[in-house]
């Protein structure tokens, strides 16, 4: 099979015999061997379509278009006979007429691929004026801010309506009208922007006459190859440069995680880090004002106060968004310097019941496989996803596999795009995931649907778990879950007999109260089938930020060091010890939200919050806000003054990621390179510089870095996962961990052999379906869930600063079924103020069915409408993750 | 952001007589035609989410064939002809004409849903050319005065 598919054949191309691969088109064996053949719809993602008629050539003496013609052994090609010239001159001809209205002079410049051709077929502009040229002038669609379509020079080559339907998979354009009226569009009068369009420019960059461009394009002087920094998709771009600042993006096509394509944020997300209010000096507080001062003063005052509080007064929050050098660093200097493992970061916000849980089923807690698998994978389980919007490139995968024929199950309690695409669609109250789960176990086992090979070679604890469904009967599941049994049963059925299918999930289930049952409950359907420890099989938490898989894996977390290893086993802290030549602390630290009520518990006195916005982002927002203002030593670094850094006794001014060296490592475990492109604004550091700073201040031995190499030196003898991972091996492309060694390959999929759980086994789990912490009542009648805008990240200090990006989304929005809305007598538009028991916000009302009724939705990107000031602190036991995405709110219209 | 949606009562039922899928469309866009006269936008959403396809492609495949409108018909529906004798006898002026006098162009339909305007292929009276239809009532051997006259006519005593 694979011989045939890689078997080469031989062709004879313009008299040149050539050996090309059997598989080829006849245009794709051309370019390849360097001869060119003019084309225009061709593009190596897409299928052939064979549109635009320039690509013809003789095979075997007969005209065909060399775009979708396979190769066969033996043909006889030739690109330069009379009677290929004179047809390709001809279409040439035809589609000029349309470009520009037949003029050769075209504005578009190099993006023009039309003129190009003309130039070479070589056109008669006489001959052009004796055909018919179209008298209508259309006006040029600007109402999207990142690109134009001008449709006056399209020649309808149609590589647009295809990349957005089969690469994107959204379709937001087609050929719309007839004849010679016919245009690219979405719906009557319809303006690009209240189309269906999601902005990623994957179109525009695949436009041959420059009918759809860029607004404001800048040619930068150089471009310098890095890691995004926005989603743990972690996708290869080229950053260009011009003038000492960021000005454009484009996809590194080499990088497996991306293949070269990007999402809005990716390729037009990047004109904060030239912001004018960027932080550009340190910052200390005196007389109760932020004033600026010197580092020399700041960094002083900063060891001055962290060398009063060591020990358990001392807390250090680190950030996702930083480097793995860098929150090595940060970590480290918790641990050797101030004494305390009381070091954790965001991840306790998002994954950290992946991380409790996977270790306890899997032994690892990380996506079992490579983004690029997903799109193999014969069924993908969504569920507390919303991949396009918050994981744009790995949706991409979830569409390729939908194009390959495999199905497609969304289960979110909100009417997702994905839903659209979805083979079955299960719309489960939110926070009944460990219903919906075992229930679909039980007709698994019930129906002989399960892998009992799998389970007797590979797993532990199948008994107690196979008990343990029998509480799951069909009315309980309906009653929790909300969906009729008989559809729970179909999505059973369709991920036990579609392999390999994968488990896609992401805050939907990780953000509750129940949240480590939650993803035990996806790895005991994954185990239960057999669906762990081959490609495109297994579990996969998406995880949210750039370095959030790194910051974990580097410790930055108050129960291990680098690599997971435990900080309360004896071994571990002697390596450490010796390592570090000081003497370690064998106690957990505590937990994100332990430290913010730390301070109000009096224990924690000094805060080192860094790269991180809790004043928005912490369930209970106002009281973070509370443990903030009252702490008695607040230090945020960061790049912007967010809300949190309003808080601060010294704020500490850093560069962003296209300003320093380093390394991300992404969702799907590839540590790759951050490269600086520019210098840091102002007098703004690395934060590897301003730790390892204060740390030398601090009296401490052991932050003597210049480079983020030799930090990446010591991370890698500390940390066995990492131990094969250099500069020199990622400088092109980056690896996967575990990497132990300097000629390990990396990996593609975790547990191909065995689990690295102490047996060697996964572990199933016997699960207890727990209700969420707050439900509806009279009081306050409606349930809150949580989501992302795929216009915004986080808390949108980043994204807001993009002009682009905020008139695309630009306020809170409360999505409300109409249902609801009619009982409360609300439109879209109209305020309504949204009440917890916590506090209240007002925001507008978006009236939608993407909500079910009953549940109303917010994301927690806009200051001005703080939705965290909404949502419940009440936390998971194991992973103290607060329950964000659940809350009982009462909605009233405002006035 | 959310378009407003046809209240499911009034396309829910055209809707439910078939499937979900994707080759249900043109037969789904002619019912809802059927039922409302025209296509509307919104209802084109709703045919896009019954259907399994996208937006895009609905209009794209509706805008395709002439027998789609996406204005309601005037209760009076002009059809000029453009066949090849009324083309050859001054069509194109009657059309001008009638643009003209009645305020809309082409494949509009006037505020008041009194007119709309299209264009045929062919009646079938060429002996009578340039002609036009009312309904489907033929007005023949037109000229721009004949056409002014009968409109204008016409428009004063359309009921208000």
């Amino acid at each position: 099979m694979t011989d045939i598919m890689t078997s080469k054949v031989q062709v004879s191309i313009d008299g040149r015999t050539v050996e090309v691969d059997r598989s080829a088109t006849v245009l794709a064996a051309a370019l390849e061997n360097d001869v060119f053949i003019p084309h225009l719809c061709h593009d190596p993602d897409l299928i052939p379509a064979g549109v635009c008629r320039l690509c013809f050539v003789e095979l075997d003496g007969r005209l065909v278009t060399s775009c979708n013609t396979p190769v066969t052994a033996g043909a006889t090609i030739r690109t330069d006979t009379a009677a290929v010239k004179e047809t390709v001159r001809g279409a040439v001809e035809l589609l000029l007429v349309n470009h520009h209205r037949g003029s050769l002079d075209c504005d578009e410049g190099e993006a023009c691929e039309l003129q190009k051709i003309a130039r070479f077929v070589g056109i008669d502009e006489a001959r052009l004026r004796r055909l018919r040229h179209p008298d209508r002038n259309l006006a040029a669609d600007t109402s999207n801010p990142f690109l134009e379509f001008d449709p006056n020079i399209c020649v309808l080559c149609g590589i647009c309506v295809r990349t957005c339907d089969e690469i994107v998979g959204v379709a937001a354009i087609d050929f719309v009208q007839r004849g010679v009226y016919t245009t690219i569009g979405s719906a009557p009068g319809e303006q690009w922007i209240d189309s269906d369009c999601v902005s990623c420019g994957e179109c525009v960059v695949r436009c041959p006459t420059g009918s759809l461009s860029l607004t404001d394009v800048e040619v930068p002087e150089r471009e310098v190859k890095t890691t995004c920094t926005y989603c743990g998709c972690g996708c290869g771009i080229h950053l260009g440069v011009a003038g000492g600042r960021i000005v454009s993006a484009r996809g590194v096509r080499e990088n497996p995680s991306n293949e070269g394509r990007l999402c809005v944020k990716g390729r037009f997300g990047f004109e904060f880090v030239n912001a004018p209010d960027r932080l550009k000096t340190p910052l200390i507080r005196r007389g109760g004002v932020l004033e600026e001062a010197t580092w020399d003063e700041a960094l002083d005052l900063v060891a001055e106060k962290f060398s009063v509080h060591r020990g358990a007064s001392f807390a250090a929050i680190a950030s996702a968004k930083l480097t793995n050098e860098e929150n090595y660093l940060i970590q480290k200097l918790a641990r050797a310097v101030q004494g305390t493992n009381t070091v954790d970061h965001c991840a306790r916000l998002c994954h950290s019941p992946s991380v409790a849980g996977l270790v306890q089923s899997f032994g690892s807690g990380a996506m079992t496989n490579s983004s690029q698998e997903i799109g193999d994978a014969r069924c993908v389980f969504a569920i507390g996803t919303n991949t396009t919007a918050a994981h744009p490139i790995i949706g991409l995968q979830v569409m390729r596999s939908i194009r390959q024929g495999g199905k497609l199950i969304v289960a979110n309690p909100r009417r997702i795009e994905l839903a659209q695409h979805a083979d079955l669609f299960i719309q489960h109250r939110a926070g009944s995931d460990v219903a919906l789960l075992m229930g679909m176990m039980r007709v698994i086992l019930d129906e002989g649907l399960h892998d009992p090979q799998f389970i007797a070679l590979r797993c532990e604890n199948f008994e107690a778990f196979r008990e343990s469904l029998a509480r799951y009967d069909d009315a309980t599941v309906e009653e929790k879950t909300g969906v009729p049994f008989a559809r729970i049963a179909a999505a059973a059925r369709m991920y036990a007999e579609n392999s390999p299918a994968s488990i896609l999930y992401a805050m939907g289930i990780t953000q509750h109260t129940h949240g480590t049952d939650n993803v035990l409950a996806t790895s005991n359907l994954a185990l239960l089938t057999g669906n762990v420890g081959r490609p495109s099989s297994g579990v996969n938490p998406l995880r949210g930020q750039s370095n959030v898989q790194g910051a974990c894996d580097m410790g930055a977390l108050p129960n291990v060091y680098p690599g997971y290893q435990k900080v309360d086993r004896p071994e571990v802290k002697a390596k450490f010890e010796a390592a570090w030549g000081v003497e370690l602390d064998d106690a957990p630290g505590l937990t994100h939200l332990e430290i913010l009520s730390g301070v109000t518990g009096g224990r924690i006195k000094a805060i080192y919050l860094v790269g991180e916005n809790p004043a928005l982002s912490e369930a209970d927002a106002t009281h973070a806000q509370e443990a903030m203002d009252q702490v008695d030593f607040l230090v945020v670094q960061d790049i912007f003054l967010t809300e949190s850094a309003r808080y601060a006794d010294v704020v500490l001014p850093a560069a962003t990621f296209a300003e320093k060296e380093g390394t991300f490592t992404n969702t799907e475990r590839r540590v790759q390179r951050v490269r600086k492109a520019i210098e840091p604004v102002g007098g703004a550091r690395t934060d590897l510089w301003i730790t390892c700073e204060i740390a030398k201040r601090l009296g401490a031995a052991g932050f003597d870095f210049e480079t983020a190499a030799e930090v990446m030196d010591e991370i890698r003898a500390l940390t066995p996962s990492y131990g094969g991972i250099t500069y020199e091996r990622i400088e092109e492309t980056g690896l996967q961990w575990p990497c132990p060694g300097a000629d390990h390959p990396g990996t593609r999929y975790l547990h191909g052999e065995r689990f690295p759980t102490r047996s060697g086994r996964g572990r199933f789990f016997p699960l207890t379906y727990r209700p969420p912490d707050e439900e509806p009542d009279d009081e306050f009648p409606l349930v809150l869930t949580t989501e992302r805008s795929l216009y915004h990240y986080h808390t949108s200090t980043m994204t807001r600063r993009v002009p682009g990006l905020e008139l695309l989304r630009s306020e809170e929005l409360v999505e409300i079924h109409p249902q609801d809305a009619a009982a409360l007598r609300v439109a879209t538009g109209d305020e309504v103020r949204v009440t917890t028991r916590r506090g209240e916000v007002v925001a507008r009302a978006l009236v939608t069915e993407v909500s079910p009724p009953g549940t109303i939705c917010m994301t927690f990107h806009f200051h001005e409408a703080p939705t965290n000031v909404l949502t419940n602190a009440a936390y998971d036991p194991v992973a103290k993750i607060p329950e964000t995405k659940v809350c009982a709110v009462r909605v009233e219209p405002v006035g | 952001m959310a378009t407003t949606e046809l209240s499911p009562l009034q396309l829910g039922p055209v809707l439910a007589t078939f499937e979900r899928r994707p080759d249900v469309l043109i037969s789904l866009l002619q019912a809802v035609q059927a039922s409302l006269g025209y296509l509307p936008p919104d209802a084109m959403g709703a045919v896009a989410r019954h259907a399994r396809v996208p937006r895009s492609r609905v209009y794209g495949v509706a805008s395709f064939y002439s027998q789609f409108r996406f204005n309601p018909a005037g209760r009076r529906r002009v059809a000029v002809c453009r066949g090849t004798a009324c083309h050859v006898s001054g069509a194109r002026m009657i059309l001008e004409e009638l643009e003209r006098t009645l305020g809309i162009a082409e494949g509009q339909t006037t505020e008041d849903r009194e007119y709309s305007l299209e264009t045929v292929a062919c009646i079938g009276c060429c002996g009578l050319s340039p002609c036009l239809s009312v309904n489907d009532e033929v007005s023949a051997k037109l000229t721009p005065k004949k056409v002014r006259k009968q409109f204008r006519a016409a428009k004063k005593s359309a009921p208000r």
